[in-house]
């Protein structure tokens, strides 16, 4: 069955044949639509075939697991394809107005889609190897996109960026390097097993703390948070809202279905580490964003704040806990997308992301201050919006376990993300326009349909979310039960 | 074999590490070179080292006999060269147009440029 490997290949596709239409810079945008559209309903598809087939499973060549390649479509996988799916679309039609032509016509759309099929790789491949190599196509493309342009400010934002992702790659590739020496596997499904039949369990730790170090420096979890504030405001904002939504999470996505699926021997020594760890990136995510001005700094610290929550969900680990970690995780990256978003159209009608150059937006844009509201009180967890609902799973989860501390952590730390877009909120619409201020660039001009639509179609999914959650919960229910029993992935994988 | 293998290992693992936390770009650069070459080496060193040992023999006593090293991480090492190769290619002209836009490549004149 090849269903498991065409989230990679319509991407390949997309870019081969973006990159023989180069010189047509107006076909660019809607080769680049059209892909990421196949995208979105592949992976629409695949959840269902997930739902009603159980876990998908592709052997590339014909190799049978442990030997070749593994493509694995689980639950979460299809999930998380999905999302990547909507931000696909989202920034696909964002990028046709708010990336100039200069960068359009430099390969832009190749590059996003080159990240797309990274990030797809990541989520479809069942081989750490593999894994690698995806995460290395997601950064490569990721290194072009952040320095597209070549304007100072990126540059010097790019520069920590390359250097801090290579480094967790080569963490990575040691702990890859000394699994293999122990196990003599690469493939997940078999790892599983043969960690499980393993007595010294406690041995593996060595490999898993180089992952976990990898993986926390590319899911910008505390204490490798740094690198993100440096450098996710200087590209243009739809690309940061690309990033925003999808990268981190990668790192997160390999977390989860590392810790869950084989370094589960040792939970004493991880569960609390992943409590504290999730804690401390709450906290100083939210309290950093309070101290800061740009409208894309305040975002891209929140953005480290609500990777805490996720992990916390992981360190609970029940069932509850996982599927709020899913939950929260497909909340964040339609509503942080879509902040970004909303920032790049403040932007474009003040020509401003500071603070203190802009106000008053409410009166002469009343209509963006809601699209405003939904994602930013989604995000700070008001009902009925989503993020409401993904923080009462998880605290929920933590009271459940008797995790009690950390469940406060989360609630007090909702309330500073309320302060932090309360303060956005205040600032940008609802305090008087500074004086002495000429009037804004872009005051006059219409905002283009092509930026507006995504901000309404990701508030419709965070409203949607909200008003459904059942049969959203559901699913992510599903999916944290596939997670936490690592046996369907390894039969479904090696026919054991 | 394995023990002077790692001895190289950790002497290019502290090299990476030191050049990486010198205030130079090229010097960073380098740095991250090392790094990849240790991390190369770790995974070379982990398929395990025999002297003389044939991958194929079609003798049949030498088949049974033969405990050859691990091929495959040498098929992993050779993956993770050319995307390092890759990497560092972009890395270096990363920095050659900083070196072009700012006239520095000093690392601590990054912070000024940070607000603007």
């Amino acid at each position: 069955m090849i269903l498991p490997a065409l989230p990679i290949l319509i991407p390949l596709l997309t870019i081969i044949l973006l990159l023989f239409s180069f010189q047509r810079r107006e076909w660019q945008p809607w080769i680049g639509l059209t892909g990421a559209l196949l995208q979105l309903a592949l992976a629409l598809f695949l959840a269902i075939q997930v739902k009603t087939q159980g876990i998908l499973v592709l052997h590339t060549g014909n190799w049978e697991a442990p030997f070749g390649i593994t493509l694995v479509v689980d639950a979460f996988s299809s999930i998380m394809l999905v999302l990547a799916g909507i931000i696909a679309v989202s920034v696909s039609i964002y990028s046709m107005d708010a990336i100039d032509r200069q960068r359009q016509s430099f390969f832009f759309y190749p590059m996003v889609q080159g990240l797309l099929m990274g990030v797809n790789g990541a989520f479809v491949t069942g081989d750490i190897f593999n894994l690698y190599v995806w995460f290395e196509v997601m950064l490569t493309a990721s290194f072009v996109l952040i320095t597209l342009g070549g304007e100072k400010k990126q540059l010097n934002g790019a520069i920590k960026y390359v250097s801090i992702n290579l480094v967790s790659s080569l963490f990575f590739l040691a702990g890859i390097g000394l699994l293999y020496g122990k196990t003599g596997t690469l493939n997940m499904a078999d790892l599983a097993l043969k960690l499980s039949l393993a007595d010294n369990n406690v041995l593996m730790n060595t490999s898993a703390v180089l992952f976990f170090v990898a993986f926390s420096i590319k899911a910008a979890v505390f204490p490798f948070f740094f690198w993100l504030p440096a450098s996710y405001h200087t590209p243009p904002v739809a690309i940061t809202a690309l990033f925003a939504g999808l990268l981190t999470k990668v790192g997160i996505y390999s977390m989860i279905r590392f810790y869950t699926l084989f370094f589960v021997q040792d939970k004493l020594f991880w569960h609390p580490l992943f409590l504290w760890i999730g804690g401390f990136t709450m906290v100083i995510g939210v309290l950093t964003a309070a101290s800061q001005y740009d409208i894309r700094k305040i975002l891209s610290f929140h953005i480290i704040s609500q990777i805490g929550y996720i992990i916390m969900g992981l360190g609970i680990f029940t069932v509850a806990g996982i599927a709020g970690a899913i939950f929260f995780m497909a909340h964040n990256i339609i509503a942080k997308t879509n902040t970004f978003l909303v920032a790049g159209l403040i932007n474009r009608i003040t020509g401003s992301y500071d603070l203190k150059k802009i106000g008053g937006l409410y009166k002469i844009r009343p209509w963006l201050s809601i699209l405003f509201i939904i994602p930013a009180f989604g995000l700070a967890g008001i009902p009925p919006l989503s993020g409401f609902f993904g923080k009462l799973i998880l605290i929920s989860a933590g009271f459940d376990a008797g995790e009690y501390v950390i469940s406060f952590i989360a609630l007090a730390v909702g309330l500073f993300t309320l302060f932090s877009m309360v303060k956005i909120w205040n600032e940008a619409f609802w305090k008087p326009r500074p004086e002495g201020l000429s009037p804004f660039e872009g005051e006059n001009e219409k905002l283009p349909v092509s930026m507006v639509i995504p901000v309404v179609f990701l508030g419709l999914i965070t409203l949607t979310m909200g008003f459904a959650v059942k049969p959203i919960l559901e699913i992510a229910m599903n999916a944290a039960g596939q997670l936490l029993d690592p046996k369907i992935y390894i039969q479904a994988v090696l026919g054991l | 074999m394995e023990i002077l293998l790692a001895i190289v290992i950790g002497l290019l693992y502290a090299a990476g590490v030191y050049l990486l936390l010198r205030r130079s770009i090229v010097k960073l650069i380098l740095g991250i070179m090392f790094f990849s070459h240790a991390t190369n080496l770790l995974i070379f060193v982990s398929g395990g080292l025999h002297k003389g040992q044939p991958q194929f023999a079609n003798d049949g006593i030498n088949a049974v006999s033969s405990n050859p090293t691990d091929p495959l991480p040498q098929a992993l090492i050779l993956t993770a060269i050319v995307i390092g190769f890759g990497i560092t290619a972009f890395f270096l002209a990363l920095m050659y147009r900083f070196y072009q836009v700012t006239g520095t490549e000093d690392l601590d004149d990054l912070k000024e440029g940070e607000n603007k």
